[in-house]
C-alpha cells in the first residue's frame, strides 16, 4: 500500500488545526470583559447621606464637577473592605483625590460605627441600603471601585479590595492621564 | 482549609503525572522493572490526589463556599443538595476536574487489573495515559483552576442554569465523560502498540473490554442526553443534530467501528491498521468534543476568543495529542502486515465493509458539525447545517449498515457457507415482510418511506433473534437441554444479539416518531378542547405552585379517549427561577406502548393560554432501544474471556475437562461481537 496514504489523517488534522488557530487569532480580544458602564453615561441616582458621618449626600449631579474622582462601594460587614480601608485613606490624602463612598446593603448605624472606628476617608457618602443603585452599577459584591472622570463617566472598574500594587500601577497612572487629558 | 488541600493536591497531581510519564516511557525503553513499577505507583498516587482535589471541590459546592470563584458563579444556597453536588461538574472548571478524575480512575484500574499484561506494554500505556492527564491537569492549574479564591465575598451565588437543574442532566455529563475518557484506554494502547511496533490477538483482547466499557457509558450518556432534551426543552424533539450532540455522536460511531475492528484483530489477527486508526480517531474525537463544547468554539467563535489564553492552550493540547499520535501512526503503522486473507463472504469481510460505512457516517457528521465553523472563520458568514442535510447524507449511509448488521452475525470467520446463510436470511426476510404488511394494514397506509425504515428495524431485530435461536440450537431438534445450551453460549454472543436488536428497537422509535407523530398548537381558554388525532385534549386551567427555588404555573389538562371519556390527566409546568431570571418548561408526558402524550404550557395570549399538545409516536422505543444496547454491552463485557484476560492455555488441561472455562472459550470460534 502507498505509504503516503498513512499521512492522510495527519494532513486533514493539520488543516483543521490551522482553521482553528486562524479563527482564534483573527477574532482575538485580549481584554477581559469590562464593566458595561465604561465610557457610558452614569446611572442616575440620588442617595441619602449617612447621618452623623459629616459627609454630604451623593447624587449623579455631584459627579460631573470637573474633577477626577473615585467611587467606592463598601459595607461594614465586608472583611476585604476593612483590608482596603487604610490604602483608600492614604490614596485620598496623598493623591488629593476625592473619594466618594456608597454604603452598600448595610444598615446606616452599622456603617457609621464602622467609619467612626476606622476613620472616614470619603468626601461624600450615599447610603444604598437596599441595593437600588448597586443594581444599576452591576455591583455583585463589595468592595468595588470605579474611576469617574471630570464629566461623570465611568472610566475604570476594579472588583475586590484596592492594594498598593493596583493603586500605584493602575489607579494613579489612570487618574494622572485623565487629568492630563483634560488640560490638553 | 480543605480547599487549599484540594488545590495543593491538584498541583501535586500535575507533578506526579509528569513522573508517571517519565517512569513509564523510560522504564519501558530500558526494560527496567523497578522504574516501570514506579510508573504503577505514580499512577495510583495521581489518582488518589485527583480524588482528593475533586472531593475538596465537591465539599466547597455542598457547603456553598462562595469565596471560590467557580462556586460563586455556578451555585446558590437555595439549590437542593443534589444539584449543589451536581454543580461540581456543571461548569467549565469542575467538568475538567471530573474528566481528569475519570481518566486517572481508568489508569488506576489498568494498574490494578493489568497484571497479566506484558510489562513494557503496560508501562507505555500508563505513560500515554500520564501524558493525557498531564495535559488536562496543567490546563486546569494554568488557565482553569477550580480552586481560585476571590477577594470579595458575595452574599449568595449566581446560581446554576435552571435548565441544568434536572436529574437527567446531573447524570448526563458523568456518563458521557466515562465514555469519552474510556476511549483514552484504547488510544493509549494504540499509541503504545505503535511505539512497540507490535499488535497481536492478545493486544486486541486487552483493548476490547476498555473500549466496550467506554461504549456502554457513551451509549447510556447519549440516550440520557437525548431523553433530557426530549422532556425538558418542551417541544418533544429527541435529536437536533446540534453541534453539542454531534460531538458525542462522532466518537460513538467511530467507537462502534473500533469495537468491531478489535474483534477481528483478536480472532483473525487482521485489520490492525484500521483498529489502531479507529482507536486514535475515537479518542481524538472525544477530545475535540470535550474541548469544543467547553470552549464554545462551535456555537460561536467569539465565545472561544473571550479567553485567548485558554483557547491557545486547548489548541496546543489538541495539536500535541492528536497531531502527535497521527504523526506516529503515519510513520509506524505501515509496519503492521495483515495476518489473514480476506474472503469477501466472511464475517471479517462484512465487518470491514460496515466499518468503512461507519467511518463515512462519522465523517459526514464531522463535516456537518465543523463546516459552518470553517465558513465562518473564512468569510464571517454564519451558516447552519441542520436536519435536512443529515436526512440526505447520514440516513442513506445507515441503510446498508443496518442491512449488513442483520447479515454479518450469520457469517462465519474465514469463509462462510453462502448457501446456509442465504437460507437463514430468506427466513428473516419472510418474517420481516409479514410484519411490515401487518403494520401497513394496521396503520392503513400512508407514505411508503416510514415502512422502509420499519422494515429495516424489523429485519435487524428478526435477524438478531434468528441468529440467537440458531446459536443456542433451537433448530437442531430437542428442546431438552436448551437451558444448558443457553448458559453455555458465551455472554459476548448474547450481548451482540441484544445490542443489535436494541438498535432495531431504537430505529422503530426514531422512524415512528419522525413520521407518525401528531401535534396541535393552539391558544385555549379553560374548558376548550383540541383534536389530537382520534383523541382530544381539554384545557381545564392553570394553578400557581411554589417550588424550593422557583415558582411555577401548573396547567391542568385532560386527554379524552376518542374525544368522549376522560382518560389521561396531564400537568405541565412553566417554572420561573428568580436567581437567574430564567424560566424552564416542564412538559407533562404520559407514555403508552405506541407513543407519548406530551403537553407543554406556553405563554398567555389575550386571556387564553397557548398549549402545545403532541402525540410522539413510538418515542419510548428509542429509550428502550438505548437501554437494550447498554444491557447488551454489559453482557458482552461480562464475557468470561474478557474477565480472564489472555486465556492461560498452560493451565487448561488438554483433554477430558469439558467444563473448563479456558477450553470453552477456545471452542467458541464463531465468537461474538
Amino acid at each position: 500500500m502507498n505509504r503516503w496514504l498513512f499521512f492522510a489523517p495527519l494532513a486533514i488534522f493539520v488543516v483543521l488545526l490551522a482553521v482553528w488557530a486562524w479563527g482564534l487569532n483573527d477574532k482575538r480580544d485580549p481584554n477581559a470583559l469590562p464593566s458595561q458602564l465604561i465610557d457610558k453615561a452614569m446611572p442616575v441616582f440620588a442617595l441619602p447621606d449617612l447621618a452623623g458621618s459629616g459627609s454630604p449626600s451623593l447624587a449623579t449631579s455631584d459627579l460631573d464637577d470637573g474633577q477626577v474622582k473615585l467611587l467606592n462601594f463598601f459595607a461594614s460587614w465586608c472583611v476585604p473592605c476593612r483590608i482596603e480601608h487604610p490604602h483608600l485613606t492614604t490614596l485620598a490624602k496623598e493623591a488629593k483625590l476625592p473619594v466618594h463612598g456608597i454604603a452598600w446593603k448595610d444598615k446606616p448605624e452599622d456603617a457609621l460605627a464602622w467609619l467612626q472606628a476606622l476613620g472616614n476617608p470619603y468626601t461624600r457618602i450615599g447610603v444604598d441600603e437596599f441595593n437600588k443603585v448597586g443594581l444599576d452599577f452591576g455591583t455583585t459584591g463589595v468592595p468595588e471601585t470605579f474611576i469617574v472622570d471630570q464629566q461623570g463617566r465611568v472610566r475604570y472598574r476594579h472588583q475586590g479590595p484596592l492594594d498598593p500594587l493596583i493603586i500605584n500601577e493602575t489607579i494613579i497612572p489612570l487618574v494622572l492621564a485623565l487629568r492630563a487629558e483634560e488640560k490638553s | 482549609m480543605l480547599t487549599e488541600l484540594g488545590h495543593y493536591a491538584l498541583i501535586l497531581a500535575t507533578c506526579i503525572a509528569a513522573a508517571q510519564v517519565i517512569f513509564g516511557f523510560w522504564g519501558a525503553q530500558r526494560r527496567h522493572l523497578a522504574v516501570m513499577q514506579a510508573a504503577d505507583q505514580a499512577t495510583l498516587v495521581t489518582f488518589a490526589l485527583v480524588v482528593l482535589a475533586f472531593a475538596a471541590l465537591m465539599q466547597a459546592y455542598i457547603v456553598s463556599d462562595f469565596s471560590l470563584r467557580t462556586v460563586w458563579q455556578n451555585s446558590h444556597q437555595d439549590k437542593p443538595l443534589i444539584y449543589r453536588i451536581a454543580g461540581t461538574w456543571g461548569n467549565h472548571e469542575g467538568s475538567l476536574l471530573l474528566w481528569t478524575l475519570i481518566l486517572t480512575l481508568f489508569s488506576a484500574c489498568l494498574v490494578l487489573a493489568g497484571r497479566g499484561l506484558p510489562t513494557t506494554l503496560k508501562a507505555r500505556v500508563l505513560g500515554v495515559q500520564g501524558v493525557i492527564a498531564l495535559g488536562f491537569l496543567s490546563f486546569m492549574v494554568l488557565t482553569s483552576n477550580p480552586f481560585l479564591r476571590q477577594a470579595t465575598l458575595p452574599i449568595d451565588g449566581e446560581g446554576l442554569n435552571p435548565l441544568l437543574q434536572d436529574i437527567g442532566l446531573a447524570l448526563h455529563p458523568p456518563m458521557l465523560y466515562l465514555g469519552y475518557v474510556g476511549f483514552s484506554m484504547a488510544f493509549s494502547f494504540a499509541v503504545a502498540a505503535l511505539i512497540e511496533g507490535r499488535v497481536d490477538p492478545a493486544w486486541g483482547r486487552w483493548v476490547r473490554p476498555w473500549t466496550l466499557t467506554a461504549w456502554v457509558f457513551l451509549t447510556a450518556g447519549i440516550t440520557l442526553g437525548s431523553w433530557w432534551a426530549y422532556y425538558e426543552l418542551g417541544w418533544g424533539g429527541w435529536w437536533f443534530w446540534d453541534p453539542v450532540e454531534n460531538v458525542s455522536f462522532m466518537p460513538w460511531l467511530s467507537g462502534t467501528a473500533l469495537l468491531h475492528c478489535a474483534i477481528v484483530v483478536e480472532k483473525r489477527d487482521a485489520m490492525k491498521v484500521w483498529t489502531i486508526l479507529f482507536a486514535v480517531l475515537t479518542f481524538s474525537l472525544s477530545l475535540v468534543g470535550t474541548f469544543i463544547v467547553r470552549s464554545g468554539l462551535l456555537t460561536s467563535v467569539h465565545a472561544f476568543a473571550v479567553d485567548p489564553e485558554r483557547g491557545r492552550y486547548i489548541l496546543m493540547l489538541l495539536a500535541l495529542s492528536i497531531g502527535g499520535s497521527l504523526g506516529l501512526f503515519a510513520i509506524r503503522a505501515p509496519i503492521f502486515k495483515p495476518g489473514g486473507i480476506f474472503a469477501p463472504i466472511s464475517r471479517e469481510g462484512a465487518l470491514l465493509i460496515n466499518n468503512i460505512l461507519l467511518a463515512i457516517a462519522a465523517a459526514i457528521v464531522f463535516y456537518g458539525t465543523l463546516w459552518p465553523l470553517v465558513v465562518e472563520a473564512m468569510s464571517g458568514q454564519k451558516i447552519t447545517v441542520a436536519g435536512p442535510f443529515y436526512d440526505r447524507t447520514f440516513v442513506p449511509i445507515m441503510v446498508p449498515v443496518v442491512i449488513l448488521m442483520g447479515i454479518g452475525p450469520f457469517l462465519t470467520w474465514k469463509r462462510a457457507d453462502a448457501g446456509a446463510v442465504a437460507q437463514r436470511l430468506g427466513l428473516v426476510l419472510g418474517i420481516t415482510t409479514l410484519v411490515v404488511i401487518a403494520v401497513l394494514f394496521l396503520r392503513r397506509g400512508g407514505a411508503w418511506l416510514p415502512y422502509v425504515g420499519i422494515g429495516l428495524a424489523v429485519w435487524l431485530i428478526t435477524a438478531a433473534a434468528v441468529e440467537w435461536l440458531d446459536r443456542v440450537g433451537v433448530w437442531k431438534g430437542r428442546f431438552a437441554g436448551l437451558g444448558r445450551r443457553i448458559l453455555r453460549t458465551p455472554n459476548a454472543a448474547h450481548g451482540m444479539s441484544l445490542a443489535h436488536a436494541g438498535l432495531g428497537i431504537a430505529i422503530i422509535g426514531m422512524v415512528g416518531s419522525t413520521s407518525w407523530s401528531l401535534e396541535t398548537i393552539t391558544a385555549m381558554a379553560p374548558g376548550d378542547t383540541a383534536d389530537l388525532g382520534q383523541h382530544c385534549v381539554r384545557f381545564n386551567g392553570v394553578n400557581q405552585a411554589q417550588g424550593p427555588n422557583y415558582s411555577a404555573q401548573v396547567g391542568d389538562l385532560t386527554v379524552l379517549r376518542n374525544c368522549q371519556n376522560d382518560w389521561l390527566a396531564l400537568a405541565p409546568e412553566k417554572r420561573a427561577y428568580p436567581v437567574r431570571a430564567m424560566g424552564t418548561t416542564e412538559a407533562a408526558i404520559i407514555s403508552r406502548w405506541n407513543g407519548d402524550y406530551y403537553v407543554a404550557l406556553g405563554d398567555e395570549q389575550d386571556g387564553k393560554r397557548v398549549v402545545r399538545a403532541y402525540f410522539r409516536a413510538y418515542v419510548p422505543w428509542i429509550w428502550l432501544g438505548g437501554i437494550v444496547m447498554v444491557i447488551g454491552g454489559l453482557f458482552s463485557l461480562s464475557d468470561r474471556r474478557l474477565r480472564l484476560g489472555i486465556p492461560r492455555r498452560v493451565q487448561a488441561p488438554a483433554k477430558g475437562a469439558t467444563g473448563s472455562p479456558a477450553l470453552a472459550t477456545a471452542k467458541v470460534d464463531g465468537g461474538a461481537a
